[in-house]
């Protein structure tokens, strides 16, 4: 752990200054930033699939697939939009006000501070850029020690694409992050586990700096009792690439368990363990199409999951660990103890335990007895059950029939609630996380309402009677003096 | 001995809410049942009880309690929502002259300017979620990308669960039931906690909550700071704070330790700059409205100084002067049409920032003070060094300093130079100008040619940036600060890309890239094996 003193001091100043400026307000700024972004990944693909090959062991399809590719459709998407976005918003006003014209002017927060995490280092940290760039703000992004081949992949490519004096990027362990939460931020936008989360509030607060918390939770995948065998196929191929086709389970929203009827779960293990072999190989290890786990220590906090007997009895599937190559095959669990720590901690890791249930109707309160997980996946063809799925949970989002590709979608908001997190991103939502929206209200000098004023009277008091409950018959009354007061 | 006691219980029922009331019997019942307790025990288990403070306990109760209800699904259904809001309606018409009483005890604030800034306001605030929460309440459906196709989706507002209401002493019924109305509307249920500075608002609403919302939701805790603490150490899904910003940090450090999200509605230092190319008595009114008549300063959003010309500020001060005088006659102590102070440690405070040197003789009108009636006079300054008190910290009182500078352009920097207000003003029929304020100075809201308004405007968001606080609320904004946006996605069985399960081909890979570029054309050359 690096123990330096950074005096982040000028570099701030720096940030500050260009801010005050006005550069990164106009939409030139902001458009030539994103398009930087667009060429960083365009041009550099090789090396960011180096990078996560050397940090994580990703498959550069599994690379393409959640980071680059994801990354170049966020930017089109916000370069298509910027103007439209930026655009000041007419709101209507009662006629109480007339004459008054009323706009929400969307205007940058200042200087803000991204922490990426290390599961998706490339796309957790240039994904949040993307807004924090089209609301006009300049940034520091804080990248993630755990993933060092993409930090300093970042380190040295953001320099050479964007804005220096507006982006800058800071890499470091704890000590460095304890050190940016000294400074006073515009808006903190932090991607990571509730504990640290908890900790980034709590330095927020000094300052009173808003900020948007990405973490994580148990999210479950409620498996119905699938009738048809393409019904069953595609549900499986869904859940084995939700879980073990996504950085090996260390994703936010990558499934945790599994909530199925009793009566139906010997049929989706034996589902789920040929398509396993299928999917990944007979020797995932050596096909590459499994990423690894990030270090020595998350290995052993899974292996230490996996350890506890009652646990260890329960494995249907896989189970080897090789810890030399810090590899975890694939793992499916039946009917592990409730009360053992991969039920109750979020797993992170390609360890999969199924719950049996002894009807599905159960799971909601399954899951609403614990907290509330950043993704709810449903597989099912009934629509009672939906009904129930969506509104007797909460979740940061719930989708029926898939899993992960939410986070593909721009026009669905991005984020958690409870445990998970609070604040959202992607498209729109990106560009609203970091600006202010501004209402401006614009008056002339006539007419001047004089019963606004006092001294009061009850003829006045009439008048504001009418007037702030809208009732316009009453208001002309009183202007006319039908009505006594 | 059995009847006696029942007398006893009844005798002293009244100390306790139903709930404790419940618990209390059970108590006196089994304990008579299983050893025979004296009846001098008894009596000292009802001293106890009753100098029984609100304790981290009774909290952790509390919300247990209003966690069962919200479980139970009760709150959510479009039914209550609309009965407790039609409840709140009713709140107000009924007790119209107990609430002007109140706030005439707390801040001899005039029946009219209750009326008009706090029961119109509530029940305004109301209606509109009588007309509108059902339109609300509606999922928003929204398009999804070529990427997922085929799918649909949805964004459905649900409730957070149990939040709290820290409201203020300046407003007290306002800004404690608009929030609450925000809190109800979304489907929570919600703790309020309004301000013990003002004490018979606070009494007056623990009492007419009780009356007429339901109390297995809908609950108010009196009390000052230990009270506060207790309520501050549970887990909350929401916490909208009004307050200041020392407060305001204690409230989110408080926070962050269950991960709840906060709303802090704070104050700040509100400019007005005015230009010299106006209407003079017409702006010089609207100030002064702003002022004084909106509990004499004592509002987040009041104008707290203002910057004007050196050439043009004899002419303001002038008009200012004139126009007081026309509000508020000779003598503004004879007035009942301005509030006083709120309480001791607030009119000392005030006239700490009056007593200053080098601000004292900088006084051009006003300026008298009576500590027995906690008045002070609306007063102006001119000129007050910058780095006096008054300069530095919200005045929230009838004081108004004006600055002046050679150039109107230059009050943008002085404003910048300061931490960013909830509410900017200018005056000014310049265009240019008009449109620089806009650009440069950020502020929670903003008004030209006028003040305060904004907060009346339901189709605006209300809240704070930086120093002045973090969220918004009114209207559907408050539905939307006590609601989770929920993304829900459906997607069918068919459709499936294969390209995106290993194992990882070339072709897949083309197929990928034309996906995720919502290239259809690709997609389907891909498919074919073309490229």
């Amino acid at each position: 752990m690096d123990e330096r003193r950074v005096d982040f001091e000028r570099e701030l100043e720096d940030l500050r200054e260009t801010f005050n400026s006005g550069e990164t307000r106009s939409r030139k700024w902001r458009k030539t930033q994103l398009k930087g972004i667009l060429m960083l990944v365009k041009e550099n693909e090789k090396e960011i699939f180096d990078a996560l090959y050397q940090d994580l062991g990703k498959h550069q399809a599994e690379a393409f697939r959640d980071e680059v590719g994801i990354l170049l459709k966020s930017t089109n998407y916000a370069l298509a939009h910027l103007k439209k976005w930026m655009t000041p918003k007419k709101i209507q006003l009662p006629y109480v006000a007339f004459p008054t014209t009323a706009e929400m002017v969307s205007e940058p927060l200042g200087v803000v501070l991204i922490f990426s995490s290390w599961n998706f280092p490339i796309g957790l940290c240039l994904e949040p850029m993307i807004g924090a760039i089209a609301s006009g703000n300049t940034l520091v992004l804080k990248t993630s020690e755990l993933a060092p081949a993409s930090s300093s992949l970042l380190a040295n490519l953001i320099p050479m694409y964007l804005d220096n004096k507006a982006i800058k990027v800071i890499e470091g362990g704890v000590s460095i992050a304890e050190q940016l939460l000294e400074k006073k931020w515009d808006k903190i936008f932090f991607t990571g586990s509730p504990r640290v989360g908890r900790l980034v509030m709590a330095a927020a607060a000094k300052h009173l700096t808003p900020v948007i918390l990405e973490l994580g939770g148990k999210c479950p995948a409620v498996v119905d009792s699938l009738e048809t065998a393409m019904d069953r196929k595609i549900a499986v191929k869904r859940i084995l690439g939700g879980k073990f086709g996504c950085c090996c389970g260390q994703a936010c929203i990558g499934i945790d368990y599994i909530l199925v009827e009793k009566k139906f779960a010997p049929i989706l293990v034996d589902c789920l363990k040929a398509r396993i072999k299928k999917m990944f190989g007979e020797n995932p290890r050596e096909t590459n199409s499994i990423a690894r786990i990030i270090n020595k220590q998350h290995f052993l906090r899974l292996k230490s999951l996996l350890n506890e007997d009652e646990v260890k009895a329960s494995i249907v599937y896989g189970g080897s660990i090789d810890e030399d190559n810090r590899f975890i095959e694939p793992t499916i669990l039946l009917d592990p103890p409730l009360n053992a720590d991969i039920m109750n901690e979020e797993i992170f890791g390609p360890l999969l335990p199924i719950i049996t249930l002894k009807n599905i109707e159960e799971s909601t309160q399954f899951i609403n007895s614990r907290p509330k997980p950043l993704a709810i996946y449903a597989f099912t063809n009934n629509e009672a059950l939906k009904e129930n799925m969506v509104s007797k949970t909460s979740s940061g989002c719930l989708l029926f029939n898939d899993t992960i590709v939410q986070y593909f979608v721009d026009t669905i908001p991005f984020g958690g609630v409870g445990e998970s997190g609070f604040g959202r991103y992607h498209g729109k939502f990106s560009f609203e996380a970091f600006r202010h929206e501004k209402p401006v209200i614009r008056r002339g000098f006539m007419p001047d309402i004089w019963f606004r004023y006092p001294p009061w009277n009850s003829k006045k008091m009439q008048f504001l009677r009418s007037g702030l409950v809208y009732n316009y018959f009453g208001f002309v009354c009183v202007m006319l003096g039908l009505k006594k007061s | 001995m059995q009847t006696l006691r029942l007398e006893f219980y009844s005798n002293i029922s009244y100390f306790f809410s139903n709930k404790n009331k419940q618990k209390y019997k059970k108590q006196l019942i089994s304990r008579n049942s299983v050893t025979s307790v004296s009846f001098e025990s008894v009596v000292l288990m009802a001293e106890e009880k009753k100098k029984e403070k609100f304790d981290v306990e009774s909290a952790s109760l509390l919300v247990k309690e209003l966690r069962g209800t919200f479980a139970s699904g009760k709150t959510k259904s479009y039914e209550w929502r609309v009965s407790q809001l039609k409840s709140i309606v009713k709140m107000m018409e009924d007790n119209e002259s107990q609430i002007t009483d109140a706030l005439s005890k707390d801040l001899s604030k005039p029946r009219f300017e209750s009326f008009v800034a706090e029961i119109s306001m509530t029940k305004t605030s109301s209606k509109l979620f009588l007309k509108e929460l059902k339109h609300w309440m509606k999922p928003e459906k929204v398009k999804t990308q070529i990427t997922t196709f085929p799918s649909s989706a949805e964004i459905v507002s649900e409730p957070l669960g149990v939040v709290l209401v820290i409201s203020a002493w300046n407003y007290p019924i306002l800004l404690s039931l608009d929030p609450v109305i925000g809190a109800i509307a979304a489907g929570n249920a919600v703790v309020l906690k309004p301000s013990e500075i003002a004490p018979a608002s606070s009494a007056l609403l623990a009492k007419l909550v009780e009356e007429y919302l339901d109390s297995s939701a809908i609950r108010v805790i009196e009390g000052s700071i230990p009270e506060t603490s207790a309520l501050l150490e549970q887990k909350w899904d929401k916490i909208f704070y009004t307050g200041n910003g020392r407060v305001g940090r204690v409230v989110m450090t408080a926070a962050a330790k269950h991960l709840t999200p906060v709303v802090l509605e704070l104050g700040g230092k509100s400019p007005v700059v005015v230009d010299s190319n106006i209407n003079l008595k017409v702006a010089v009114r609207r100030i002064v409205y702003g002022k004084w008549a909106c509990n004499n300063g004592q509002a987040c959003i009041a104008p707290d100084y203002i910057i004007t010309t050196k050439a043009f500020a004899p002419a303001l001060i002038n008009a200012l002067r004139c126009v007081l005088e026309e509000f508020y006659g000779k003598d503004p102590f004879k007035s009942d049409e301005i509030s006083r102070i709120v309480n001791d440690n607030h009119f000392a405070r005030l006239t700490k920032l009056l007593d200053e040197d080098y601000v004292s003789d900088k006084i051009v009108y006003g300026g008298q003070r009576d500590e027995a009636s906690l008045k002070i006079a609306p007063t102006i300054l001119l000129d007050v060094p910058e780095n006096s008190l008054i300069m530095q910290e919200e005045i929230f009182g009838p004081l108004l300093p004006i600055l002046t500078v050679d150039n109107i352009e230059e009050s943008f920097d002085l404003i910048q130079s300061k931490s960013k207000p909830l509410a900017a003003y200018l005056f000014t029929t310049d265009k240019k100008l008009e449109k620089k304020f806009v650009s440069t100075i950020s502020s929670g809201g903003m008004v030209v040619n006028d003040t305060v308004i904004h907060l009346t405007a339901h189709t605006l968001p209300f809240g704070g940036v930086g120093e002045s606080g973090i969220g918004s609320y009114h209207g559907k904004f408050s539905f939307d600060a006590f609601s989770h946006k929920k993304a829900v996605m459906y997607r069918g069985f068919g459709g499936d890309a294969s390209a995106r399960y290993p194992p990882f081909t070339p072709k897949k890979q083309k197929l990928l890239i034309a996906l995720l570029k919502g290239d259809i054309i690709g997609a389907i050359l891909a498919l074919i094996g073309w490229v």
